[in-house]
């Protein structure tokens, strides 16, 4: 789909995700509220026995920053991706 | 993502991060209401050095421990007279209060209605989360009628306080209340109530998984989360007589309250200088003006 389009010369922001896996405590809050349905809880385990998430489908994420600012643990946050990372993919 | 050990979450600067993880349960909201606050602090004019954070004791209470700013773990209930203390003794500060519903209304419920009477120029954040959760989920001034506690196994027969009405019979400058998941919201009310010269009270209903929500069957962190946010309903300047909290029932949120009214320091200086004239030397005034 061509994004010029719907968006003209404006490029949608896009986040790259960091998640400090070992200091989540797996509550789910980052995966239910993403609007973009980004993150999803994983099956592995870490350190501390919890279910961290992980990033399914990091090109759809908007870099609105809602999980970084509903996690209760600070352990997700996001980047601003530079407009080359963008276009590269 | 292997960058755990580069990338930093940018509000660690604000928090003690060799305490971190904090003693808080999986799912609880008191961390949520954190970043918030961080972002509010982030985001404010205010120099760092010029804020500091008082908490009494509780779950809550704990709050003062993780920021990393010149903070104060005080007594149970006594956040606020420990904070009046040390705005009257250095006016240059902004001091903000982050206590729990038990804390701030039970023990210290007679030194909120006062500082508020009396308009002390303090940010009040107190997390509701209807119970004192650190003692084992006791009744608290803030559970709701009919909801289970661990000393009310029949059910609570009490009235609760409506929070923001009682700050606003009391004088309160500035009253907003949300739930935990209106981040941004939040974070707005507190920087408001932070450049507001008076005292402000920022109620954020926000959940307890581990002893209110398990003692009422309502399911985990994130089912009380997004229960409180389905069941709020925004409606800024609301009539504080209006804001009752019924057990799982509507919650009205917003901002109800924001006035002007002299704060204690500048009344104090306004009247005794009318009484006074000349001889006095009006206080905390060094580098205002
Ligand atoms: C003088 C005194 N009385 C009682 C206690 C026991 N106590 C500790 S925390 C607490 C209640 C805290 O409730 P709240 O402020 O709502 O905090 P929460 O744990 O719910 O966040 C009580 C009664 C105490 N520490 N000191
Ligand atoms: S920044 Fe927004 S879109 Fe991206 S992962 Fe976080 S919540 Fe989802
Ligand atoms: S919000 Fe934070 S603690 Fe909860 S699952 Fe997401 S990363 Fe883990
Ligand atoms: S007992 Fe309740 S308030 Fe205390 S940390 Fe656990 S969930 Fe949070
Ligand atoms: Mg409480």
């Amino acid at each position: 789909m061509n994004q010029k389009i719907y968006f003209g010369e404006l490029k949608a922001t896009k986040g790259e995700i960091h998640i400090i896996r070992d200091r989540c405590k797996g509550c789910g809050f980052c995966v239910e509220y993403c609007p973009k349905d980004v993150l999803a809880l994983s099956d592995e385990f870490n350190i501390k026995g919890y279910h961290p998430p992980f990033v399914e489908n990091e090109d759809n994420c908007v870099y609105c920053q809602l999980c970084e600012n509903i996690c209760p643990e600070f352990a997700i946050f996001v980047t601003k991706k530079e407009e080359e990372d963008v276009e590269k993919g | 993502m292997n960058d755990e050990a580069r990338q930093k979450n940018p509000i660690e600067h604000l928090l003690r991060m060799d305490r971190i993880p904090h003693i808080w349960c999986p799912g609880c909201g008191i961390g949520t209401v954190v970043t918030s606050f961080a972002e509010a602090l982030r985001k404010s004019n205010i120099e760092l050095d010029k804020i500091a954070v008082v908490s009494g004791i509780g779950c809550t209470g704990r709050v003062a421990g993780y920021i990393k700013l010149d903070s104060f773990h005080t007594t149970h209930g006594r956040a606020i007279p420990f904070a009046t203390g040390l705005k009257l003794a250095n006016p240059e500060l902004k001091v903000v209060v982050f206590s729990g519903d038990g804390d701030i209304f039970g023990i210290g419920g007679n030194h909120f209605i006062h500082a508020a009477r009396r308009n002390m120029d303090l940010t009040v954040i107190c997390v509701n989360n209807f119970n004192y959760a650190m003692t084992g989920g006791q009744v608290a001034a803030t559970t709701p009628t009919d909801a289970n506690a661990s000393t009310a196994p029949y059910g609570n027969f009490e009235q609760p306080f409506s929070i923001p009405y009682l700050a606003d019979a009391a004088g309160a400058s500035y009253v907003a209340r949300w739930t935990a998941l209106h981040l941004r919201r939040v974070t707005k009310s507190i920087q408001e109530g932070m450049d507001k010269n008076g005292f402000s009270l920022i109620e954020v209903i926000t959940p307890c998984v581990t002893l209110y929500a398990r003692r009422n069957r309502l399911g985990d962190g994130l089912n009380l989360l997004k229960y409180y946010y389905d069941k709020s309903e925004i409606k800024h300047g609301a009539d504080t007589r209006d804001l009752d909290i019924s057990y799982q029932g509507k919650l009205i949120v917003g901002k109800f309250i924001d006035r002007e009214r002299p704060n204690f320091i500048d009344a104090m200086n306004q009247h005794m200088s009318t009484v006074l004239g000349d001889d006095y030397e009006l206080y905390g005034r060094i580098n205002n003006d």
